[in-house]
């Protein structure tokens, strides 16, 4: 690679390891409150929501901090996973995917939630007169139907994931080569003085794979739409 | 096989109490628009849960509010065809109308797909996205996707509501088939009287949530005056006869002046003028020194170019007609 050094490189490759990690585990989760919250009615829905939400609203420090009380190695949950699996999360490239998954969830919850409102109820019901029951209309009718745009979150998602900062480098800290993702990266090299053009390149390459998501995920949003509209 | 219909139910003011037994062929669930018809299939389909009530289904209990017993609707082998098709987008015609047949058991299928597709004409559509077809093809498809399924009853909720009239003529032959030829009972919900005359054996008709009468369809249209209007003609204009003739409105065909149709009666008479009036054209026609009003649909008059005033032939079927009651 000529046009990145090496630091660089790495940082670009973590975060895109970290990006597509977050965004595979998080997409079940994703699917499964999405539809809850676009089909159901239950007790606790808008705290649900609102759960949902708060990465959205909450500055990214909190939620870092937050992730680092709970799923840090002495916290309630963390410590579960290591003395359990061996799994540690905090100041680790895993821990970078919990963060980058939990900041880019409501994104994810959203387009998702969408797509799921566009698709017919009635068609649902036809097939449940056919004689599918409720998981086989789902996997069969609801999320074809509703497929473009969960590819949609899940883009959004990535790019998110891909550039979180705030929690991430709360969570894990700014470790080249094991928790430098490609903003932390930008932010180490505004730091040193003569970094700049490190700096400019990396952000250069931030844009483009944001306006990159974000065409794709309209792109996709735009087939679902016209997927669904004839009846 | 039957279907027994005990339910009352609720909504925003309104209550439909109705009990009634739909014997094997074709039962007509008739009725003015917001009478309580989709209410009674929705219930039957399991779509919504009645307030109180009891269903069952050639003896099988699908729901008994009293015994706590509601099957939900995709045990309950009941065929829904829906007033607008619900096809799903994302399959093709051939997979629309297997997607139920996976869930039948082998034992009880009533039809193959190669027999579904020889009833409704529908080989030609089979690989064909559903968003491409016509009004009348996507009807003949969900038709064919609820019998696949084995259903022990076929819902039908005007499947022929939405459809224009050239697309009901084209779809009422193959209902005409299916009642004839399926072996199961059908519920036809339909607020349109002459479907109900050429569809259905059983009539139970529903007027503000309440069952109102309910038999044999024989007679049915000449009941309570809701029929079709009684023309009388006197005697004297070519082709009526000596004695007059007296026939439905509703049963007149419009041919071409002179046409040689075989018809027991044909009337030549003169169009006067043509007003549209939703899906029917009312034509009013001179037959001698007579004028009477006829009630078409547009589309069939258009074809035979009858749609404006000129020469016109009336033709009628003996059974239909009768000699004029004498005046009180």
């Amino acid at each position: 690679m000529e046009w990145l050094t090496a630091q660089e490189w790495m940082a670009v490759r973590l975060s895109l390891k970290v990006a597509f990690w977050a965004t595979l585990v998080s997409l079940p989760a994703g699917i499964f409150i999405a539809y809850l919250l676009a089909r159901k009615e239950f007790y606790g829905k808008q705290l649900l929501n609102g759960l949902v939400h708060l990465p959205l609203i909450l500055p990214p420090v909190v939620t870092g901090y937050a992730l680092l009380v709970i799923f840090g190695r002495r916290g309630l949950i963390g410590g579960f996973l290591e003395e359990t699996f061996g799994l540690v999360l905090a100041f680790r490239w895993t821990g970078a995917v919990l963060a980058g998954a939990i900041m880019a969830f409501p994104l994810m919850v959203r387009a998702i939630r969408l797509s799921f409102e566009a698709v017919d109820p009635r068609l649902e019901e036809a097939a449940g007169t056919l004689g599918a029951n409720p998981l086989f209309v789902f996997f069969t009718v609801t999320l074809p139907l509703a497929w473009p745009g969960v590819l949609a979150g899940a883009i959004l998602a990535f790019a998110k994931a891909m550039g979180e900062f705030g929690a991430t480098i709360t969570f894990v800290s700014n470790i080249p080569g094991q928790t430098q993702t490609l903003p932390s990266a930008i932010y180490a090299f505004l730091q040193i003085p003569g970094a700049e053009t490190s700096a400019i390149r990396l952000v250069v390459l931030s844009v483009v794979v944001a306006m990159a998501a974000l065409f794709g995920s309209e792109y996709l949003s735009y087939r679902a739409r016209r997927k669904t509209m004839g009846r | 096989m039957s279907l027994f219909v005990e339910i009352s139910y609720r909504f925003s003011g309104f209550q439909v109490d109705v009990k009634f037994d739909a014997p094997t062929g074709v039962t007509a669930v008739f009725g003015p628009s917001g009478a309580g018809k989709s209410t009674i299939v929705n219930a039957v389909g399991g779509l919504l849960t009645p307030d109180a009530g009891r269903i069952s289904l050639s003896g099988r209990v699908i729901l008994d509010t009293q015994a706590g017993v509601n099957v939900p609707p995709h045990r309950r082998r009941v065929g829904y065809v829906f007033q607008d098709a619900r096809l799903f987008p994302h399959l093709s015609v051939r997979n629309n109308l297997l997607f139920g047949q996976r869930f039948a058991p082998r034992t009880s299928r009533i039809a193959t797909l190669s027999d579904v597709v020889d009833l409704l004409g529908i080989e030609p559509l089979l690989e064909r996205r559903t968003l491409a077809l016509s009004g009348g093809e996507k009807q003949r498809v969900a038709i064919g996707r609820a019998l696949l399924a084995a259903p022990e009853i076929l819902l039908l909720d005007e499947p022929l509501a939405s459809l224009d009239e050239a697309r009901k003529a084209e779809v009422l032959p193959y209902l005409e088939r299916l009642s004839a030829e399926a072996r199961i009972p059908m519920l036809y919900v339909s607020h349109a009287r002459h479907e109900v005359q050429r569809l259905a054996q059983t009539v139970v008709e529903i007027e503000a949530g309440r069952v109102i009468r309910q038999g044999p369809v024989e007679g049915f249209a000449h009941e309570r005056g809701m029929g079709a209007e009684r023309l009388t003609l006197p005697p004297g204009a070519m082709g009526v006869g000596s004695a007059g003739l007296s026939f439905d409105a509703t049963d007149v065909i419009l041919a071409a002046p002179g046409t040689l149709s075989g018809a027991a009666y044909q009337v030549e008479a003169r169009v006067l003028s043509v007003e549209v009036s939703g899906e029917v054209v009312l034509v009013r026609l001179a037959v001698g020194t007579t004028e009477i009003v006829l009630p078409q649909p547009a589309a069939a008059l258009a074809n035979a170019g009858l749609d404006q005033p000129g020469p016109v032939s009336l033709l009628l079927a003996a059974a239909e007609v009768s000699a004029p009651a004498e005046p009180d």
